[in-house]
């Protein structure tokens, strides 16, 4: 009942805002090469899907997204456990780490490309560079802030070493761990688009920077929508349903 | 009759379970050390339900985690059943206030926790999990997680998964002390009747006297710094005791007593470290 209400709310909403939209584009305050009409960017997301460009763009895309997060996982995994475990690599390599994450990650970008030359190497980079240290930050911080009662509890029991860590440290600080992946992928998500406007990529940042060179403004609206979409999707999906089952199961608020 | 009285303080004891000599801890603490815990010296028998009292700071929690290995001491020597005690081990296990479950761990998984350690088979594990919620009365919960049940019922999940390990010492310091009373008094009671059940040396830290009667063999109370044992008495009570009984009350009177100086140390040493800030 309540979902049902919820729905109808968002239905709701948007119909409005497409209506307002529609309304503004059919007064022609600006030209509709400026300010295209729903109608338009709908008939263009269309024309996207039905000769496979949007497919192709959105397949090419996540597959460097996923080895890209990939990739950021596991070296910011190490990192942030590196981190959490030596005092003197927490005081020297921590600070150098978060100076460098307080960067946008498009900054790498430049670096990227004298290292890397217009490649699919430098767009990794960039996506990596841009994750991977948030990742670091939060498991270091999730595995600090580990209440000492539970490693104290676990080594009572029995437990130390890898075990500790496998069986009490690393799932104790499983809600820092979530959010951390989750803002590793949001990072990822934004260094990935923005590398992928600089050459031909065929990813979904190319496709707007095609449609300014074609001065489409249609498909650049289209694949706005489109990538902000994919990120509402993956969001909604794959971490809010791990977040929301992990609050149930600890009975927590949110972990910011 | 008077029925808690001092002991000689080289009694003859049976079968040792717990030995320290001359066990004390030095902290540093702004910039200058203290004793903690100073000549402690204690022998404990095998199955004696053991309780401590005394004031807050007086080092009892400290003489629980050196006897757990959690700490070591600066001086002295604590051996278990002869053996110097080195480091924690689920032989000792220590209960407290805040018992430490595992938030994402049902608490059937919670009791397994240790046993999945010891390389039990899934089926052993589950079957002496289930065991051991029954025998705290929890079999209904047992795939509830931590924060789904009240305080009394966390504490019983918590005496479950230390006692599945079959410890010979329970260590419990102020297990009990943030519950309301009808919870406590059923603790009492299960706890009780555990403990005879199993003949587990059991070392209960508690600032409440009159727990401690009604749960120990012997009662030590503790001074105020240096921490150090100050008196002992025996409790000759039938069991099983209740806290509201004349007797009871008495015995916690003179105990009471013995403490009230140490307490009155205790507090005007706070008293003087909030006016120092």
């Amino acid at each position: 009942m309540n979902s049902a209400i919820k729905v109808v709310k968002h239905l709701a909403f948007y119909c409005v805002l497409l209506g307002a939209w529609q309304t503004v584009a059919a007064l022609h305050l600006w030209p509709p090469y400026l300010f295209p009409a729903p109608v338009e960017v709908f008939a263009s997301l269309r024309a996207g899907f039905d000769d496979h460009t949007f497919w192709i763009a959105i397949g090419v895309s996540m597959k460097r997204m996923l080895l890209g997060y990939a990739i950021s996982t596991i070296l910011g995994g190490v990192l942030g456990l590196l981190l959490a475990r030596s005092a003197f690599l927490e005081e020297t390599l921590g600070r150098l780490v978060v100076s460098l994450q307080s960067m946008p990650s498009i900054c790498w970008l430049p670096l990227a490309i004298l290292w890397f030359g217009l490649s699919e190497r430098a767009i990794l980079f960039v996506v990596v560079m841009g994750s991977m240290l948030s990742i670091s930050i939060t498991l270091e911080s999730g595995l600090k802030n580990v209440p000492r009662i539970y490693a104290m509890a676990g080594r009572n029991l029995g437990a130390s070493g890898l075990r500790l860590f496998w069986s009490v440290l690393l799932p104790a600080s499983l809600p820092h761990l979530i959010s951390g992946l989750k803002q590793g992928w949001a990072f990822a998500w934004r260094s990935l688009l923005a590398g992928e406007m600089i050459f031909v990529t065929l990813g979904l940042g190319q496709l707007l920077m095609m449609g300014r060179d074609l001065n489409d403004i249609n498909q650049i609206i289209a694949v706005m929508v489109l990538i902000s979409a994919i990120g509402f999707l993956i969001d909604g999906l794959v971490f809010r349903n791990v977040e929301s089952r992990l609050r149930r199961i600890w009975g927590i608020s949110p972990v910011s | 009759m008077s029925v808690a009285f001092e002991l000689p303080i080289d009694n003859v004891t049976e079968q040792v379970k717990i030995h320290l000599r001359a066990v004390s801890r030095q902290y540093l603490a702004g910039g200058e050390s203290f004793y903690a815990l100073e000549g402690i010296n204690l022998e404990v028998s095998a199955g004696e339900f053991l309780c401590i009292v005394g004031p807050s700071g007086c080092g009892k929690s400290t003489l629980l985690h050196l006897i757990a290995g959690m700490d070591r001491p600066s001086g002295g020597s604590i051996s278990l059943d002869g053996e110097p005690v080195v480091g924690p081990g689920p032989d000792r296990l220590l209960i407290l206030q805040e018992l430490g479950l595992f938030p994402w761990l049902t608490a059937r998984e919670n009791v397994e926790f240790g046993l999945k350690l010891k390389s039990y088979s899934k089926s052993d594990r589950r079957e002496l999990a289930r065991r051991y919620l029954n025998l705290v009365h929890l079999s209904q919960f047992e795939n509830s997680y931590p924060h789904q049940l009240s305080g009394g019922m966390k504490q019983r999940v918590a005496l479950a998964r230390a006692l599945v390990m079959k410890p010979d010492v329970l260590l419990m310091d102020e297990p009990f002390a943030a519950l309301d009373a009808q919870t406590r008094d059923r603790l009492h009671d299960e706890l009780e009747r555990i403990w005879d059940e199993t003949g587990q040396t059991i070392i209960f830290v508690t600032h409440n006297v009159r727990e401690a009667v009604r749960l120990g063999d012997r009662v030590v109370v503790m001074g105020y710094r240096p921490g150090r044992i100050k008196r002992e008495f025996r409790i000759a009570l039938e069991r099983p005791r209740h806290l509201e009984n004349v007797v009871v009350a008495r015995a916690a009177r003179q105990i009471h007593n013995c403490l009230r100086e140490e307490i009155e140390k205790s507090t005007r040493a706070e008293y003087q470290d909030e006016l120092g800030d």
